[in-house]
């Protein structure tokens, strides 16, 4: 036994106790623990249920990196600083940097406090679940979103989601999106409109000032001492600025309406407002792909989901009854959060279909519901949060028709 | 039929034919590369529509034809391996399932131990009462074929002695139920006779009479829940696995030489046992053909199957040939009960000796041993000392029983295993293993190389929790069945629901790899047994 390991055995707190779940919660992180197989197998795979989650965190990662760096550079963008993307990679990393941080940190706190407590209440060890919900919760939220507020969110997902149903593995709604649509039906002047996708300006109009504070005067103190270029608080908000995303926009006027602010580049590589982490296509891709080759993430969810999409996509476009509906079909995976939701939260294995054949239709019906709701739907042009959550209630009936033909297949036989 | 396919076809066509011409109408407005991909992907998904309809017209031609093709469709039918040139007739391409490669593989060479010990043990037959009847008291000298136990639910089944010598001890476990009848077997062997049976003339009755007098009776099993048969039952078909495919198993082409003309005879007997077939489940998967002696018998239905672990499970095999309900039973025996079987007319006694693999990467001298069953393990592995830092198995590392030192190997095995036990801390073993471990997952690299043996030990490599992955047990189990909804009927206690998706099907072997595979690390045999002795109470 290692000295460390001696040395973290020692310090152990009573069993039982809070500071004993959360002790159990750490060590294991850091140690497998010394538990041998009786009954049963005598031998155990070597995946568990933390290394899957962590797979799906470090697919994540290359999102969070652009996603921070894109809250700074749609802020200078904003302000008619530093335009070119690399141009001031310091200030906008760190503006960045500024935004994520609180917001992830809130996250965790919030849900990892409510996981932990209900650990140590019904005496059973730290379960993973909120290791992903916690990496995605962040990626999905406006930056601008008040903290209060996504406190409040993550706490209602957790709490009322996740926990009242037993914890992770007995929820019927994804957890990030049920964060996410509480705060889109709660506050929804915080989350719909323009303001809330471009982080630091009092108001998404032209000659508004912008909103530095603390974190801010600290950067410049530490970048004037470098000799580098700082925040300036005297920048406005240059004419013409909407910070509209480009779905609004379609919404508005269709594709010509978004192409007239957005070229087609930056809204795939994710030079656009939006939430934190969507709003780089190749980049999720990336993920997506890593968690189809370790087999984490389940390619028919996406491939069903896409071809829904696709499908929904034509038949809107052979309707053609407003701008939006005549946006060619295959420009609708410019726009928004398809990709991730894909990705992300269609293939979360506790709310999908569980059986292969009910995720092909699982995936198929997100994707035709959510694009229907985002091109109908008046209120807010977006749709994949809605339709992920209506086929999560609905996926345990997709199930049950997949085992009742198994099961009368069964009874033809016999 | 064919209407409907010919509709799905035009259907399909009709997609196909419309994504070029939409991306040419647009493609005017923007020359990006998303274009591009969209004409790729079009292209796949017109590949794969041409595949789709080429591989159900195959179908459907093999289908008027009737010929014998695996019944998955898709892509898998299309790609399926083809046979191996030296099989002949039926034939099941598996897919699914997983080969654990470990090291400890028994060299093919015979040793005849001596042995101090041996032991029945009551508890191998599924369903025995606790307290079985025991005819003889310590002490008393029996002939090898005598009966030594019986059990008071089910008394017209008699379980005799492997070997003649001095009834030593009956070993007692919790709430005084007999673990163990433990034998201390003579120098000499002396054999209780056998009545003569001319087997042309015998009737069904008179032989089942005379398997059960003789002892033979408890080798043969029934599917469903895995029990000795029931004496009075006429099976549908009975079904023998002649490979066996869980890791590091004894192999049954070896174990037949020499024994050729026992086999032949064992299985002459079971066709008379029903009114149905006699079906072997044959090796597909070597290069080489498996031994004659499973090749060449022509009173048997030999059906071949190739494929990853469990596909030498003999439920299965029952499953792809003729499956087996509640009310639609299968015997099951394994190779060497089978010899046993046939020794009784070509030696003309009750010779229990079996091939025994001594296997695992903690056993020194790996070889195959030919002791009586139910040996005393210690007497196995002589000259080498095992101690508490060994996993002692009988039978292999996924569905064998964990065994002292002084225990003796279980009725219907011959494997034993020994492993690494694995009580120690792993300093983040679930990221970053210091040692490579045998993994379906794909998160490891062993995907990559598939001849690797790895050393392996009992550690769960993580802690149990609630369901969350989904699809992975069925991607372990190449049966129409879905464990996992199953799993969670039984600990429902969803009766309909357990006998609807299958329960019947499956015995703790076929789950096995399900559990080993587990991300959650659930004890899926131990939930099987329990749904299927609530299963056995209820009907």
């Amino acid at each position: 036994m290692s000295k460390l390991l001696e040395f973290i055995k020692k310090i152990e707190p009573k069993k039982g106790s809070l500071a004993h779940t959360l002790y159990d919660g750490f060590f294991t992180f850091l140690y497998t623990p010394d538990e041998v197989t009786h009954g049963g197998t005598h031998i155990k795979d070597g995946m568990d249920l933390k290394r899957t989650m962590v797979i799906v965190v470090l697919s994540l990662q290359l999102c969070y990196l652009l996603g921070t760096y894109n809250i700074g550079h749609q802020h200078f963008l904003a302000i008619g600083e530093h335009t070119a993307f690399l141009e001031g990679f310091h200030l906008k990393l760190f503006y960045g940097l500024g935004k994520l941080l609180p917001i992830w940190i809130v996250t965790h706190v919030v849900g990892l406090g409510i996981e932990f407590y209900y650990a140590w209440k019904k005496g059973h060890g730290i379960e993973e679940g909120f290791l992903v919900s916690g990496a995605l919760i962040p990626l999905i939220m406006p930056p601008d979103l008040p903290l209060w507020i996504l406190a409040l969110s993550v706490a209602f997902a957790v709490w009322i989601g996740k926990e009242a149903f037993g914890g992770t593995g007995m929820n019927i709604w994804n957890i990030a999106l049920l964060s996410r649509v509480f705060v889109f039906f709660a506050y929804p002047t915080t989350i719909s409109g323009d303001e809330v996708w471009v982080a630091g300006l009092e108001r998404a109009s032209s000659g508004a000032a912008v909103d530095y504070g603390w974190w801010h005067h600290l950067c410049n103190v530490f970048f004037d001492w470098a000799g580098w270029s700082t925040f300036n608080g005297a920048a406005q908000v240059i004419d013409g600025f909407t910070g509209a995303t480009p779905l609004s926009l379609a919404f508005q006027g269709g594709w010509e309406q978004v192409t007239s602010v957005y070229s087609e580049t930056a809204m795939w590589w994710g030079s656009i407002p939006g939430s934190i982490g969507e709003t780089s296509k190749p980049l999720i891709i990336v993920g997506a792909l890593m968690l189809i080759v370790s087999g984490i993430g389940s390619w028919r969810i996406m491939l069903g989901m896409f071809l829904g999409a696709v499908v929904m996509g034509w038949l809107l476009n052979a309707w053609g009854a407003t701008p939006f509906m005549e946006v060619p079909w295959q420009y609708h995976f410019y726009m928004g959060s398809f990709f991730f939701a894909m990705a992300f939260m269609a293939t979360d294995p506790v709310t999908a279909a569980s059986t292969d054949q009910g995720k092909w239709i699982y995936g198929f019906l997100i994707g035709f519901i959510g694009l229907i709701i985002r091109v109908l739907n008046p209120a807010y042009p977006e749709g994949w949060m809605l339709a992920i959550l209506l086929l999560n209630t609905f996926a345990p009936l997709i199930d049950h028709y997949i085992l009742q033909a198994n099961i009368s297949k069964r009874l033809k036989r016999a | 039929m064919v209407i409907r396919y010919r509709r799905l076809i035009t259907n399909i066509l009709f997609l196909v034919l419309l994504s070029p011409t939409s991306l040419l109408a647009q493609s005017t407005s923007s020359e990006s590369f998303l274009n591009v991909g969209l004409v790729i992907m079009a292209v796949i998904v017109f590949i794969t529509a041409l595949i789709l309809v080429g591989d159900n017209l195959i179908g459907i031609e093999a289908k008027e034809g009737k010929v014998n093709i695996p019944s998955t469709g898709g892509f898998s039918r299309l790609f399926a391996k083809k046979p191996a040139k030296y099989v002949e007739g039926s034939y099941h391409a598996l897919t699914r399932g997983f080969d654990i490669k470990l090291t400890g593989e028994a060299k093919k060479e015979v040793e005849s131990i001596p042995v101090s010990a041996v032991a029945l043990q009551p508890p191998n037959f599924t369903g025995m009462s606790p307290i079985p009847k025991v005819l003889f008291e310590p002490g008393q000298e029996v002939l090898a074929g005598d009966a030594l136990f019986f059990d008071k639910k089910r008394p017209d089944i008699k379980y005799v002695s492997p070997v003649s010598g001095e009834v030593a001890a009956i070993n007692r476990g919790e709430k005084r139920a007999i673990t163990e009848i433990v034998i201390i077997p003579d120098k000499e062997q002396r054999y209780r006779q056998v009545p003569s049976v001319d087997l042309n003339t015998v009737s069904r009755e008179e032989l089942i009479t005379f398997l059960i007098n003789t002892g033979a009776w408890p080798f043969i099993r029934q599917r469903p829940y895995n029990l000795v048969a029931k004496p009075g039952d006429v099976p549908e078909n009975i079904f023998v696995s002649t490979f066996d495919t869980a890791p590091l198993a004894p192999d049954n082409d070896f174990i037949i030489q020499g024994q050729e003309n026992e086999w032949e005879k064992g299985i002459e007997i079971l066709t008379k046992l029903t009114d149905g077939k006699v079906y072997l489940g044959l090796n597909a998967n070597g290069p080489d053909a498996p031994a004659k002696a499973f090749t060449n018998i022509s009173s048997a239905e030999k059906v071949w199957f190739s494929g990853p672990h469990p596909v030498g499970n003999v439920g299965v095999q029952i499953h792809h040939i003729h499956p087996v309900s509640s009310t639609n039973i299968a015997w099951v025996l394994g190779v060497q009960d089978v010899i046993v079987i046939g020794r009784l007319f070509t030696e003309g006694r009750f010779n229990a000796e079996r091939l025994v693999a001594l296997t695992g990467q903690c056993v020194e001298d790996r070889k195959y041993v030919r002791v009586p069953l139910g040996a005393k393990i210690s007497e196995l592995v002589k000259g080498q000392e095992l101690t508490d830092a060994h996993r002692i198995i009988s039978g292999d590392v996924l569905s064998g029983h964990k065994k002292s030192q002084e225990g003796y190997l279980d009725f219907y095995d011959d494997q034993l295993t020994v492993i690494d036990e694995g009580k120690e801390y792993e300093m983040f073993g679930w990221l970053l293993p210091l040692k490579m471990r045998p993994s379906t997952s794909k998160t490891y690299p062993n995907f990559m190389f598939p001849d690797v043996e790895f050393e392996v030990n009992t550690n769960t490599h993580g802690e149990r929790r609630a369901f969350v992955v989904t699809g992975q047990y069925e991607n372990m189990l190449p049966m129409d069945i879905y464990p996992q909804h199953l799993m969670k009927a039984i600990l429902t206690n969803d009766y309909e629901k357990m006998e609807g998706l299958g329960i019947h099907e499956l015995a703790e072997e076929d789950i096995a790899l399900c559990e080993f595979a587990c991300t959650s690390k659930q004890p899926l045999q131990h939930i099987l047994r329990q749904g299927l002795d609530m299963m056995r109470e209820q009907g």
